[in-house]
């Protein structure tokens, strides 16, 4: 008798191989998301809304709702959507690129509304699907196809790190997690099930951010993505769980 | 008894889960999947089915059951 079983959830099995590169973090991502899901009952009441980037490619890798909007506009689209079928677990699902370059305007706006959706956001510090430009959350010195010389603080800006940016507002949760180890692929898992819980209870906006390798862009071995991550992205983009409002 | 059934033709030689294996029961096999990513080979007799290689595994590659 089976006692102890790791397979990947209904929704992802018999599907062709996702277009992710080698060593990218979206496949765990889209895991843990659909994991959390199927554990919560939403199996057949869930709607995922996609952008037009790397992240897309999960629209081939599952067998549940999903939609795809336009390039950034992950965000209005799933609010949408939940304002007409409050019943559904409405989640959005895009890079850094989308939500904080290209759809900035609706990641602020929404969260000024705290509409009642839940945004995921993988932040992979790069523009993947376009060749790895600069994005808002390219670190300082990072190489980019954009920036070949490295991000300069005087000419480029710095960093937007989305802790800061949300600082004081009225949002159910704000939580950063990231897929480089086992530990926090779990702790990730934990905030993506708050986050679900939180909407579904009624409480309001929620954003999970997680930190994902891209070695192909960051021109690394997966290895060395990973320890480009613990050793440089982590001292600039922390780790946790930042606003978590009480129910009311 | 701990069963591993592993996706060769999935797998995309990111080699995650030979860095996860808290038992090192996870090693490149060497070999090419039609891909052409080197693809992993699995210890089941030392493996303790922790799930470690499954939670890291990107490409949906590996099943792991654990029996009486």
């Amino acid at each position: 008798m089976a006692i102890k079983k790791f397979e990947i959830p209904e929704l992802l099995k018999d599907k062709p191989s996702h277009g992710a590169c080698q060593g990218c973090g979206h496949g765990i991502c889209w895991r843990i998301i659909y994991e959390v899901v199927e554990e919560l009952g939403y199996k057949n009441k869930h709607v995922i809304f996609h952008d037009l980037a790397c992240g897309s490619h999960g629209l081939f890798a599952t067998h549940g709702h999903a939609f795809s909007g336009a390039h950034g506009r992950a965000i209005p689209t799933a609010t949408g959507y939940k304002r007409i079928r409050p019943d559904m677990l409405v989640f959005s699902y895009a890079g850094d690129g989308a939500t904080y370059n290209i759809g900035m305007q609706h990641t602020v706006h929404t969260a000024a509304r705290n509409e009642n959706i839940t945004a995921i956001v993988v932040n992979n510090t790069n523009f993947g699907m376009t060749g790895g430009q600069m994005s808002a959350t390219s670190l300082i010195g990072q190489k980019t196809t954009s920036s070949p010389a490295g991000r300069d603080s005087k000419e480029n800006g710095n960093p937007i790190d989305i802790v800061n940016l949300y600082h004081g507002m009225d949002i159910a949760y704000l939580a950063r997690g990231a897929v480089d180890s086992v530990p926090n692929i779990n702790k990730t898992k934990n905030y993506i099930r708050k986050a679900f819980q939180k909407q579904m209870a009624g409480e309001g906006f929620s954003l999970v951010e997680i930190l994902a390798p891209c070695p192909t862009n960051w021109n690394l071995t997966p290895a060395a993505a990973l320890d480009r991550m613990e050793n440089e992205i982590f001292k600039i983009y922390t780790l946790g769980e930042f606003i978590e409002r009480s129910a009311k | 008894m701990v069963k591993i059934t592993y996706n060769a033709a999935r797998c995309k030689g990111c080699h995650y889960c030979v860095n996860a294996c808290p038992k090192k029961c996870v090693a490149p096999s060497g070999e090419l999947n039609e891909a052409g990513y080197e693809t992993v080979k699995f210890n089941e007799a030392d493996c303790i089915a922790c799930g470690s290689c499954y939670t890291v595994c990107p490409d949906y590659a590996i099943k792991i059951e654990k029996e009486d």
